[in-house]
């Protein structure tokens, strides 16, 4: 029964495609079985909406007269800095980053209302946005300063490129101290006071492709409300990590890496994030269509969140000081049921990516690969799987020497 | 006509033993929803409570605890959230110390019951994308 991409994209082109969200197939693989199940369907899209710290966009604003080397300036857009170690008029801008005169922590908890995410949601609206910028000046780009606004639709490049992205599982954060702490997985209060956990579980991507066999570099996705490939496999890409029986990782394990042109992306998929106490990042739309090659594909996205489990993580302790003591292990069934059992206490639970928006990304898609607008891609290269050795190494100090 | 409002009820100490609440209810017909209570004997005592009924019980009603020393105020603050910037994530679910979010099963959306709110804030700057706003 094995099928092609390419006889899919056929499909696809003639309207007659049977595509299905990762929510969608556990009924239809439960009421028709796995085989049957597996002939019928063609595609199975995912999706997952949260708050994604490894990513930002590369620019290339065009060239003023007289000209200015922005290379080794000092550039800010709306007085956030962006990062210039590169061609005259290129720079990136990090989601993380935050304006000079921002008061971080020294008021604690610093708030972080305005940062890199932010300027990100705002250029994607369309709305403009002040550049100042100051250089050394040189023989070819004798300018030394520039103040502008610029808006996104004029500027030649604008390119969102999120070094990692779509982590497969992640922590669930709790706080076993007695003060409250403020963390990147929000508000912990103290004594088990609550339980924060950050993934789309049986809708999120890699955990419907959890041995990456169809989702390599290059592969067409759902990105910040347009299109976007992958562009490699993300940073702490981590396939050796452990693993259940149905092949899924039981802690953070694989990552993306993702590019698109930001130009056709949407504002209400790419929302400027503030995380009380601890910074600013980008929250992030993603959504990646699974080829239904073979059953065992079929299989893999028929994954439940009964059957997906993640870490329980001391954030005052166990994960600031690099620990490896977990707490337990909980299944995302039972996380999204809002209360687990921790040390017999019922800790209330609360989620930082979201659930709805999720079914509404892998609802998009299914639309679009449904009216023939959106062909699936075969991967160039695959992502490194468990046979590749890759693994999430520490960072070992070494002294400096004479 | 129906009204209803959000009242913030100051209890001089003296007073403080007496069935205030209950006399709204029995003599003047109202209905109230408590949203915030600190009272102890012997010291002033702070209600914080939403007071419906038919308009001219309403006034009768305030009037009666003008009468009996209690100092009203207005709620001045109330807490909103702004649909377009909300995701629905819940990282305001369990910060909430009055349960005024939940999970709605069904569609996993975060539903906010603004009468369970006591405007406390929390949720304010706990909100990742920065949908709940406090008003003045």
């Amino acid at each position: 029964m094995a099928k092609t991409i390419a006889e899919i994209n056929e499909k696809i082109r003639k309207g007659k495609a049977v595509v299905v969200t990762a929510e969608e197939v556990l009924d239809i693989a439960q009421a028709k079985g796995l085989s049957r199940a597996a002939e019928e369907i063609d595609v199975v899209t995912t999706g997952t909406f949260g708050p994604m710290c490894g990513s930002g966009a590369f620019f290339n604003i065009g060239h003023s007269r007289p000209r200015i080397k922005l290379g080794g300036g000092k550039v800010y857009l709306n007085d956030v800095p962006v990062y210039t170690g590169i061609a005259a008029v290129d720079f990136f801008l990090g989601a993380t980053a935050l304006p000079d005169d921002d008061p971080r922590n020294k008021f604690y908890p610093g708030e972080f209302n305005y940062g890199g995410g932010h300027v990100i949601e705002e250029l994607v609206a369309g709305k403009d946005v002040r550049l100042t910028a100051t250089a050394f000046g040189t023989d070819c780009y004798p300018r030394r300063k520039l103040e502008t606004l610029i808006n996104i639709k004029d500027i030649n490049e604008a390119i969102l490129f999120n070094i990692r992205n779509a982590y497969q599982n992640y922590n669930v954060a709790v706080n076993l101290s007695d003060k409250v702490i403020y963390t990147y997985m929000g508000v912990l209060k103290p004594n088990l006071g609550n339980a924060h956990y950050s993934t789309a579980g049986q809708l999120s991507p890699l955990f419907n492709d959890p041995y990456y066999k169809t989702i390599g570099v290059g592969t067409k996705i759902f990105l910040g409300g347009g299109v976007g490939h992958v562009a490699w496999h993300g940073t702490q890409h981590n396939p050796a990590a452990k693993r259940g029986e149905n092949g899924v990782p039981r802690e953070g394990a694989g990552t993306l890496a993702v590019i698109g042109d930001l130009k056709q992306m949407k504002p209400e998929w790419l929302v400027g994030t503030s995380m009380l106490g601890y910074g600013c990042t980008l929250t992030v739309g993603i959504g990646v269509p699974i080829p239904i090659l073979t059953e065992e594909i079929l299989r893999y996205t028929t994954v439940s969140d009964a059957g997906i489990f993640a870490p329980i993580v001391d954030y005052s302790e166990a994960y600031s000081q690099r620990k490896p003591d977990i707490v337990g292990e909980v299944s995302y069934a039972e996380l999204r049921s809002g209360r687990i059992k921790i040390k017999g206490k019922d800790v209330p639970t609360g989620s930082l990516s979201s659930y709805s928006k999720a079914v509404e990304i892998a609802g998009i898609l299914k639309k679009w690969i449904e009216q023939g607008e959106f062909l699936l891609t075969e991967p160039v290269t695959p992502l490194p799987g468990v046979e590749s050795g890759i693994t999430f190494k520490p960072l070992k100090e070494r002294p400096i020497g004479e | 006509m129906e009204v209803s409002r959000r009242i913030v009820l100051h209890f001089p100490p003296k007073i403080t033993g007496q069935p205030v609440v209950y006399r709204l209810v029995k003599d003047f017909g109202l209905t109230f929803n408590l949203l915030k209570a600190s009272v102890s004997p012997g010291e002033e005592g702070l209600m914080v409570l939403e007071l419906s009924g038919d308009q001219e019980n309403y006034d009768k009603g305030i009037k009666y605890l003008t009468e009996t020393g209690v100092r009203i105020q207005s709620l001045s603050q109330d807490v909103v959230r702004d649909e377009s910037r909300c995701t629905h994530c819940g990282a305001c679910i369990a910060i909430c110390p009055t349960e005024a979010f939940s999970l709605e099963p069904k569609t996993s959306k975060v539903l906010f019951d603004h009468n369970k709110c006591v405007v406390c804030g929390l949720c304010v700057k706990a909100c990742p994308p920065r949908a709940m706003i406090l008003h003045f």
